[in-house]
């Protein structure tokens, strides 16, 4: 089996793996890091979204073995010295979640959304945007403003 | 899944060597539509050859646009020049799947793999792009041949797709609701020299070239021209979400969307 | 006390730290020592007779453990799967139950039915291994349709020659033939509910543990009730006794009643454990998986008529509704479609007259049980999309005919055995008709059109009963259990609190409101009070949550406790400061004594409980711990008026929902934010119902079309607009904290409101639902032509 490494949330970490262990197997498996769930196997849920290089990608939909050398960021590196980030803190303000499975991925979403668009989002925006994740228990009413209040506050 | 043995080469040549070495060997780009096949069984090779270490991409705006196979929806949808070039083409690649599909997906993968509701072959037949391979270059009226079957031959690997630009064009996508491919995508476009191309993807077994289309918007490029102009129902694809003759309403008006939007 | 974290507060949600930080512990988190995986072999027909089972190569597979099929079942006596509510027909005979293996023995009935199991080192090795395992099959007619099945040739049960379960009734025939008879009009409607997959964003998941040197089993599982879980596996799967089987549901992702139900992979995964020596063995659906064998909902096909007099007063109401069960009788499957829907087919109305018949009907699909709402969406569409009719027949206004229909004395004893015990239902629809600009909507209507859209308007004025149930009532209409709750509160000697539930929270933020509830009532700081729950050896046996219950029930049984608390540190606060416990005031969390300036915190009091060293122990005992076991005496009626707006597309058949208002009375509140979320997210499971959601297996070969998100529609945040909640209150009078139940309404209320406009809009009596493009403009068509 070959060995990768990669960093993850900022610490070098390596680990054997086969050619079909999928990035989020590495993760939740290897790494323990199990906030970064999977939700579906067709690559639509975006429960497992997390960030490889600083942009969003669906783990289930990528090999570890190509990410030798990544730079990843799970839900568990967001909060920076036992600080939440805004956008954990806004879905919690905002009531942005409900059963919590797909949460992780909701915020790694948001997060890349804004870093691509910007700090002030409409809603109309961060709905379209929020095509790639699916949220059973919210009806995505609170996460919108959550997401909203959390890209003010970044 | 199966397991398979996993190659990044570095070179278009090792990567066909590396294909030549193995039984049934699969290239790999951004992996958006190989990966879930593979999870589901779909598809089993023995080796998988991932040209992300062959780091060919971008875009280059010159005379035409030359978009690298590895470029990824994302960085196409958010290259300046080509928003300035080609807006419409700026559009379509920036609604395909959701937004971290668009950081994995490529041009490359998407029309090697010519998935009959992907987007990207609208864009290359109804723009008339030529695509560049590690042999030869390809009129994309010849490239793509069918569901999921392209010219490419074994080991042939596309290494970029060079648009001309257009006067004009515009993409309209009605999308399977459910998985959000298309279930009907139309790019209608006024080339160079003036002459329409209106190119249908997701309606049918692959892309094809509306021709009835074509010739009314050749008198007048407008919306208004394609009233009542409509592509046989005969031949389209029939599912749950969309029958035949839905679908072949539908390619009439995002066809005239696919015009008003065109820029 | 007014800390802003007491009843009615908006309190932040205590669960929300681990979730927004990725340290949730779902079961599929979970991994135990020398763990293996489970993956099953699933049939992939509708229908067929198994003649073979080969697992000879399989066996032989990398990493296989163990293989197992039902004669493993059989050898080992385990019970198959049960319905735990049993119902009569109208001609006195029980349901017909077909045998439900928890690994199939001889017959497959749909497809993805449970035929045998692999456990291997890992989970690759378990699937390759069992698409190794050779099943031979005898294919059998089939019939997935259950408009089609009653009768048909492909017969589900041996016990059901013509595959109906049960005829069932309620109400009185005569009575209400007769008038019909004296009808003005009569508005008749043909519906179909359309079937559902709940698919809570976990996947189901199971890890069975069997400890040898204690002979015991340990089970985790997404469930919504562990305790009904290990009930069911030990008494009557025959496992192990309840003392020998832990069942533990940590943190679970959404149920919405698919977590309910006993089925068979957690059954299996904890009795194949012994099998194999006493390893942990792990399942976790694939979400094709879930698509397949979770519990469906809905798939209901029904024709109802409506009788009115010359004044536009509702005389008569009559039902007859086709259900399907699927193929086995899922956990609580016939008590859905029989007293969770035609009880409530009285709705907000006073109908002097009802009748309903009901045929549950077996399909080769998968299982249909509870799934949010659970009968009562299906009532609620039925009342709510003919009254709208009728009032279009009769050319009144929807709003004004709902208003001279309404019950406004209480308590309203319906035809249909409830009860209604307070509500003000015309409050709620002016405030609903206000909320939504109902005035204004013809100016809406004329601007649409301008732009080429039909708008449309629909109501749905529904009702529902909850907060289930009080045993005695249920017992005598056939459940197999009570459905009370249990609680038990505990104080620390530092005077912090511990509150474990019978409840299960699963989404519904538990930790929070009940913390409220004791943080109010005991006057302590919510963040000394944590809520244990999900673990049968940790708390005392429970019902668990569903039908929106947690609050009615649950809390009361929490509240009742906290009653017995406060009474024993009343006796200990009265020792420990000399006076008569009679002059004993507790308020603010300090025990004051009458007429003096002595007083003790809660937290002295607790100590105090616990040192012992101030009172009598013969006479006060130690301690400080109380239980309580709340039953209902009634169901609780939440109600509500919901108003959807709606545009569509002609060009496409797109269908946007373009203003959406809620007027909901609940009763009391805890916490209006976690409410309102309840309420969004049920409104948006009822838009999805309406608009984009709709299972379909191929009638010809039994398949299911719609087996994954690439075609089941799952409403996407782009799908749905924002909402416009308000509330009205009538205080439920049957329990202490006059609290209803609000985990359903939205997904009850909803499918209607959205189809009532969707045919308003086209002018249409009645659209399939889902209403999705295609099904729109197909509609759309024959007018179009007409109007050419």
């Amino acid at each position: 089996m070959p060995a990768i490494s990669m960093k993850v949330n900022g610490q070098a970490v390596c680990g054997d793996v086969e050619g079909r262990t999928l990035l989020v197997e590495f993760i939740r498996d290897k790494l323990g890091l199990t906030g970064t769930h999977v939700g579906c196997d067709t690559s639509q849920c975006g429960a497992c979204v997390v960030h490889v290089n600083g942009k969003a990608v669906k783990s289930c939909t990528a090999l570890a073995i190509a990410h030798d050398g990544a730079e990843v960021t799970t839900i568990e590196g967001l909060a920076a010295n036992g600080k939440l980030h805004p956008m954990q803190e806004a879905f919690r303000e905002h009531h942005g979640l409900q059963c919590g499975f797909c949460t992780p991925g909701m915020i790694m979403a948001a997060v890349d959304m804004v870093n691509r668009l910007g700090k002030k989002l409409d809603e109309d925006t961060i709905r379209h945007e929020l095509e790639g994740n699916i949220c059973r228990c919210t009806g995505y009413h609170n996460i919108v403003a959550a997401v909203k209040a959390g890209a003010a506050n970044m | 899944m199966e397991n398979f043995t996993y190659h990044r080469p570095a070179s278009a040549a090792d990567a066909a060597a590396a294909m030549k070495g193995a039984k049934d060997g699969k290239y790999l780009s951004g992996g958006q539509t190989l990966i879930p096949a593979l999870k589901q069984g779909l598809a089993s090779p023995s080796d998988i050859i991932d040209l992300g270490g062959l780091k060919n991409s971008g875009v280059t705006v010159g005379a035409t646009v030359v978009i690298k196979a590895g470029t990824t929806h994302a960085e196409v949808a958010a290259d300046a020049g080509l928003r300035k070039a080609i807006p419409g083409l700026s559009a379509l690649a920036g609604g395909i799947g959701d937004p971290h599909v668009r950081h994995r997906g490529t041009i490359g993968g998407s029309i090697a793999n010519n998935d009959p509701a992907a987007d990207y072959p609208a864009a290359c037949l109804g723009l008339g792009a030529t695509i560049h391979t590690s042999k030869r270059k390809i009129a994309a009226g010849d490239f793509f041949t069918g569901m999921f079957s392209t010219a490419l031959e074994e080991g042939e690997i596309v290494t970029a797709v060079e648009f001309p630009i257009p006067k004009k064009c515009g993409y309209a996508k009605f999308p399977n609701p459910a998985s959000l491919y298309a279930m009907v995508g139309v790019m209608a476009a006024q080339l160079a020299d003036g002459s329409p191309r209106v190119a249908v993807t997701g309606a049918g077994a692959g892309v094809f070239r509306a021709t009835a289309m074509e010739a009314a918007l050749a008198k007048d490029f407008s919306a208004a021209a394609l009233n009542g102009v409509a592509v046989a129902a005969k031949g389209l694809n029939s599912d749950l979400h969309a029958s035949a003759d839905y679908r072949a309403h539908l390619i009439t008006v995002m066809a005239k969307r696919a015009v008003e939007k065109a820029k | 006390m007014d800390n802003g974290t007491g009843i009615g507060a908006r309190v932040k949600r205590k669960e929300d730290q681990r979730f927004i930080t990725g340290k949730g512990n779902y079961t599929d988190d979970i991994n135990l020592p020398k763990q293996t995986y489970a993956y099953f072999v699933r049939s992939p027909h509708a229908h067929a007779t198994i003649k073979k089972i080969d697992t000879s190569k399989a066996s032989k597979m990398p990493g296989v453990v163990g293989i197992f099929t039902g004669d493993d079942v059989a050898a080992d006596k385990i019970g198959g799967l049960i319905c735990g509510w049993m119902i009569h027909s109208k001609d006195g005979s029980p349901m017909k139950a077909g045998p439900h293996p928890i690994l199939a023995m001889g017959k497959v009935r749909y497809v993805g039915d449970h035929v045998a199991v692999v456990v291997a080192e890992t989970k690759d090795l378990a699937k390759a291994a069992a698409a190794a395992v050779d099943v031979t099959y005898d294919v059998l007619p089939h019939v997935v349709d259950v408009a089609e099945a009653m009768g048909h040739k492909a017969q589900v049960h041996e016990v059901a020659p013509d595959n109906r379960v049960f005829n069932w009734s309620i109400g009185d025939q005569a009575a209400t033939d007769a008038a019909f008879k004296s009808a003005a009009h009569i508005t008749k409607i043909d519906l179909v509910n359309n079937r559902l997959i709940p698919n809570a964003m976990e996947p189901r998941a199971a890890i069975g543990a069997y400890d040898t040197g204690m002979d015991s089993y340990t089970l985790y599982t997404t469930s919504q009730n562990p305790h009904v879980a290990r009930l069911v596996i030990s008494a009557f799967h025959g496992l192990a006794p309840e003392h020998k089987l832990r069942v533990i549901a940590p943190d679970v992702g959404g149920g919405f009643g698919s977590k309910i139900f006993i089925y068979a992979e957690e059954v299996v995964c904890v009795w194949a454990s012994k099998r194999i020596g006493g390893r942990p063995i792990k399942w976790t659906a694939e979400r094709t998986e879930s698509f397949l064998c979770d519990a469906h909902g809905r798939d209901h096909v029904t024709h109802a008529e409506l009788a009115t007099d010359a004044g536009g007063k509702i005389t008569g109401f009559r039902v007859h509704t086709k259900a399907a069960m699927g193929a086995y009788l899922s956990t609580f499957a016939s008590c859905v479609p029989t007293y969770l829907y035609a009880t409530l087919l009285s709705g907000q109305y006073n109908i002097p007259n009802i009748y309903a018949e009901v045929d549950a009907i077996y399909t080769n699909t998968a299982p249909v049980d509870a799934y949010r709402g659970a009968g009562r969406p299906e009532a609620t569409y039925v009342v709510e999309r003919i009254v709208e009719t009728a009032a279009r027949e009769l050319k009144m206004d929807p709003a004004e005919f709902r208003r001279k229909n309404f019950v406004t004395q209480f308590p309203h004893q319906t035809p249909v055995i409830m009860c209604y015990d307070a509500g003000d239902y015309g409050a709620a629809l002016d405030k609903a008709l206000a909320i939504a600009d109902y005035k204004g909507f013809g100016g809406r209507k004329a601007e649409a059109a301008k732009r080429g859209k039909l708008r449309g308007i629909g109501f749905s004025a529904y009702i529902e009963a909850c907060g289930i149930a009080p045993s005695a009532a249920i017992g005598s209409l056939g459940a197999g259990v009570g459905l009370w709750e249990s609680a038990e509160v505990r104080v620390n000697p530092v005077g912090t609190v511990e509150i474990l539930t019978g409840s299960h929270s699963h989404g519904q933020g538990h930790e929070t409101t009940f913390a409220q509830l004791v943080s109010d009532r005991l006057g302590i700081d919510i963040n000394n009070v944590s809520i244990v729950h999900g673990d049968t050896d940790k708390v005392q046996f429970g019902m668990g949550t569903y039908g929106s219950r947690s609050g009615a029930v649950g809390m009361t049984a929490i509240s009742k406790a906290l009653d017995k608390i406060e009474a024993k540190a009343k006796r200990v606060a009265a020792a420990v400061m000399e006076a008569s416990v009679n002059d004993v005031e507790f308020k603010n969390g300090t025990f004051t004594v009458k007429g003096t300036d002595k007083k003790m915190a809660f937290g002295e009091v607790a100590l105090s409980a616990y040192v012992a060293h101030k009172f009598n122990s013969a006479e006060i005992e130690p301690g400080l711990k109380e239980s309580a076991f709340h039953d209902p005496s009634n169901f609780v009626f939440p109600a509500g008026v919901h108003i959807a707006e709606i545009e569509i597309d002609p060009d496409t058949g797109v269908t946007d929902v373009v203003n959406y208002t809620a007027v909901d009375d609940f009763g009391n509140i805890i916490n209006p934010m976690i409410v309102e979320g309840q309420v969004h997210g049920g409104i948006v499971q009822g838009i999805g119902q309406a608009l984009t959601e709709g299972c379909v297996y191929d009638k010809a070969s039994g398949q299911l079309l719609t087996g994954s998100y690439m075609d089941y529609q799952m409403p996407r945040a782009a799908d749905v607009p924002s909402f416009k909640l308000d509330f009205t209150c009538t205080p439920c009078p049957s329990n202490p904290l006059g609290m209803k139940g609000c985990g359903e309404a939205g997904a009850i209320a909803s499918p209607a409101a959205v189809m009532n406009a969707v045919t308003d809009a086209m002018g249409l009596k009645d659209v399939a639902m889902p209403a999705s493009p295609q099904v729109v403009w197909k509609a759309l068509q024959p007018m179009k032509k007409a109007a050419e």
